[in-house]
């Protein structure tokens, strides 16, 4: 029995977390793995960080991560990735979307967005992918099929067949849709 | 056909297996998702009541009546739920009733975290405690029948992390139909008067007493022996984190704690060497094992505040030596340092009606009771507009409170309450503030909607929670009939106008009402023209960023709009004194 794969979403409310979760969780299901999604509702989303906290394997029992513990951190944005960064396993991936989102104290002048943020996680952390996901995902056809760009990347780094992501996206997103999110697929799935 | 479920749904989807047929609940995380997906399943009926004493009340007649029946809310619910609670232990039920009742351990979007399991204690209600989706759906199942075989009501406790973790359920199908249990008029059971009470009050100790026996023997609490060393007892999604952090020590699983298997907890005290409690937020197993008699720890290595999961548990029990320090499989790891990065915390929405109200409140520097909704965040920077938030309602008496004690000091307050939370617990504050000659000013952000939980109906929308047409209470009709006689209604993205009549409203000699009226921008999905910014006459004062909009910034020290997230609200057009933020159709003024 394999120790599950520990996999950290975290993003900004609205970025699409939650359905690129719902997608791999279904490819997960068709593949057999034993899984568990966690992820914190109300206030938190209003404008706040959002995190899902996905483990897959043989069997598992925690719904939660621990810090330390994540082989995979999936960052829709490049703060949340810095702020999540105490989740990564020594050794472990950071997938960073290279889109930069003020935080209201930040807009306010109060704070300030930290420069450099890609340099400092490619010094600590071995394994990091940096992509521009807005703009693959404009090629594509659509800005908002940026999530799935980053589930693609993500997609590839996972012991499940293709085929089974492509049969989980069909499910989740609406026909008229599907085309884009499925450029978008390939497109992440092509570098990942 | 296995299905991945958060817990709420499972226990929606173990309300329709197990036949429910009425169910009613007010909306609180990490709670509302249950009857919102209760309501969808076919054949039942289910509504969104006021508040959750009158949810528990609609359940213990759907109960008399013969249906079997669910009723669900937050912890904090609990609380104001709390007074049928306590009598309903002692009238007991005819179609089995199971309150399902959510914890928020860390607080994630509560006023407090209190454990819920004392009040089942405290009540003389048997308790259950799923661990994941699996267990939900079967409990609110094992619930129901406990519930008609013991006449007791049942509670189900879940916390956060079952309440919005998904994992596998296997669905079945729905029982065959069932008719209601027949009513029988029984006044010494349902009518608790003194005399009667007392009756039902030995009948509840009897119930208790059996209780006693079934839980020894129910196969959700169970031994699992593995190595003897060190034994933990552990109940809910616990028992998950216990799996991982120590996969080779033997546990007692509680599915059921109130009341505790005490025969089951000794033979598991007596097979091993060392015996602790892990549990979240209270001692509630602990405190009784250790009354028993029993040698046990707990409290002393696990903090009773906050949320637990793996990795604090397992670093203390490294602290405790239990578990040896640097084991990799033991998950006891801390994770890497980062420098200290700019908080993100929540805020309210672009074109959010509130933001309106709260800067005209901050310009006046009045003192300002605050309530439990989306508008809570008006006490957070940059608008730092709220003094206090304590409990559904509390605005409204503690303004009131403020004018008696000192009346200066009152003259310059306001209560500031949301629709729902009015509806849910204000009324009766309107009421004392009128009948006891105050002068204050509450202030009803009426947008439309229980914004914060996600947008639910209330008596006031004119919709029911199962998508039909309902009548729409009239908020100015309802203060005149409480005898408000200053009702008025703005516009809260007007600013001149809120402005005024708030001063208005406060310096008048007896109480008021301001109605806030503008529907959530979330449920209306106004898109309007985003302002457009005349950069040339910015002088980069930041009244427009104090308004705390997340679609505006400062780059190089002059104002920008973000096109995307700007609905047009206006708000910073109307504070710029520069005319240097303009709306799409003025752009060449």
């Amino acid at each position: 029995m394999f120790k599950p794969v520990d996999i950290l979403m975290v993003g900004v409310g609205g970025q699409g977390t939650i359905l690129a979760s719902r997608v791999l969780a279904g490819a997960a299901r068709e593949a057999g793995y034993d899984i568990k999604v966690s992820e914190i509702h109300g206030m938190a989303q209003r404008g706040g960080s959002v995190v899902t906290q996905v483990r897959l394997g043989e069997k598992v029992y925690s719904p939660l991560i621990t810090r330390g513990g994540a082989d995979i951190i999936l960052a829709f944005e490049k703060l949340e990735a810095l702020r999540h960064l105490p989740f990564l396993k020594p050794g472990g991936t950071v997938i960073i979307n290279d889109q930069e989102i003020s935080p209201v104290p930040v807009l306010a002048g109060t704070a300030v967005y930290p420069a450099g943020i890609i340099d400092y996680i490619r010094s600590v952390a071995k394994n990091v992918v940096v992509v521009k996901a807005l703009d693959m995902a404009l090629k594509c056809g659509s800005a908002k099929a940026a999530n799935i760009v980053l589930l693609g990347i993500l997609a590839k780094k996972l012991p499940i067949k293709k085929e089974l992501w492509e049969q989980a996206l069909a499910g989740r997103v609406r026909a008229g849709l599907l085309e884009v999110n499925q450029a978008a697929f390939a497109s992440g799935y092509e570098i990942g | 056909m296995n299905e991945l479920l958060t817990g709420n749904e499972a226990i929606a989807r173990g309300a329709y297996e197990y036949g429910v047929k009425v169910a009613a609940a007010y909306p609180g995380t990490p709670s509302t998702e249950v009857l919102e997906n209760f309501a969808r399943y076919p054949g039942i009926y289910a509504e969104w009541a006021p508040n959750e004493k009158v949810a528990l009340e609609v359940g213990i007649g759907a109960s008399m009546a013969g249906a079997r029946t669910m009723v669900a809310m937050k912890h904090v619910g609990l609380n104001v739920a709390a007074d049928p609670l306590f009598t309903l232990a002692y009238t007991g039920v005819n179609g089995g009733l199971v309150l399902v009742c959510a914890d928020d351990p860390g607080m994630h979007s509560s006023q407090n975290e209190q454990d819920n399991r004392y009040y089942a204690r405290f009540a003389g209600v048997p308790l259950l405690e799923p661990g994941d989706s699996r267990e939900a759906r079967d409990m609110v199942g094992l619930a129901l029948e406990l519930s008609e075989e013991f006449d007791l009501p049942v509670m189900l406790r879940i916390t956060t992390r079952v309440a919005h973790s998904q994992s596998f359920v296997e669905l079945k199908e729905p029982l065959p139909g069932r008719a209601l249990r027949p009513y029988v008029k029984d006044e010494k059971k349902y009518l608790m008067v003194p005399a009667f009470a007392r009756l039902r009050r030995e009948v509840l100790e009897d119930r208790l007493t059996g209780l006693k026996e079934y839980t020894q023997k129910t196969p959700v609490n169970c031994i699992e022996w593995r190595d003897r060393s060190t034994g933990i007892i552990t109940s809910g999604v616990i028992y998950q984190y216990v799996r991982e952090v120590l996969p080779e020590a033997s546990v007692l699983k509680l599915g059921m704690t109130n009341p505790l298997p005490e025969t089951l907890i000794r033979e598991f005290a007596g097979g091993v060497e060392k015996l602790i409690v892990v549990e979240e937020l209270g001692a509630f197993i602990e405190e009784q094992v250790r009354a028993m008699g029993l040698a046990v720890s707990g409290s002393e290595i696990i903090p009773k505040t906050g949320e637990l999961d793996p990795g604090i548990i397992a670093q203390k029990f490294i602290e405790a030596g239990i578990l040896p320090a640097g084991d990799q499989a033991t998950a006891g790891r801390t994770g890497r340092e980062v420098p200290e990065v700019p908080g993100r915390p929540p805020v309210m929405c672009p074109g959010c009606p509130h933001r309106g109200l709260f800067h005209v409140l901050r310009s006046l520097k009045l003192t300002v009771t605050g309530d439990i909704g989306c508008y809570t965040l008006g006490g957070l920077p940059p608008l730092s507009a709220m003094d206090s938030a304590v409990c559904m309602g509390a605005s409204i008496g503690a303004a009131h409170g403020i004018s008696k004690a000192n009346p200066e000091m009152g003259a310059r307050t306001v209560a500031v309450i949301g629709d729902s939370t009015f509806l849910h617990s204000g009324l009766t504050g309107i009421l004392n503030l009128v009948y006891n000659k105050g002068t204050g000013t509450v202030i009803i952000l009426d947008n439309r909607t229980t914004a914060m939980t996600g947008h639910q109906h209330h008596p006031g929308t004119g919709s029911t929670l199962m998508g039909e047409p309902a009548p729409a209470i009239n908020l100015e009709a309802l203060m005149r009939a409480l005898g408000v006689r200053r009702v008025k209604t703005v516009d809260p993205l007007n600013l001149a106008e809120t402005t005024a009549a708030v001063q208005e409203e406060t310096a008048a000699g007896e109480p008021s009402v301001i109605i806030a009226h503008r529907p959530c921008v979330l449920l209306t999905r106004m898109a309007g023209s985003a302002i457009l910014v005349k950069p040339e006459r910015c002088k980069g004062c930041k009244l427009c960023v104090r308004l705390g909009c997340p679609a505006i910034s400062l780059r190089d020290g002059i104002a920008s709009v973000d096109p995307i997230t700007c609905t047009g609200c206006s708000l910073c057009v109307q504070v710029c004194k520069e005319g240097a933020l303009v709306p799409e159709e003025d752009e060449n003024v």
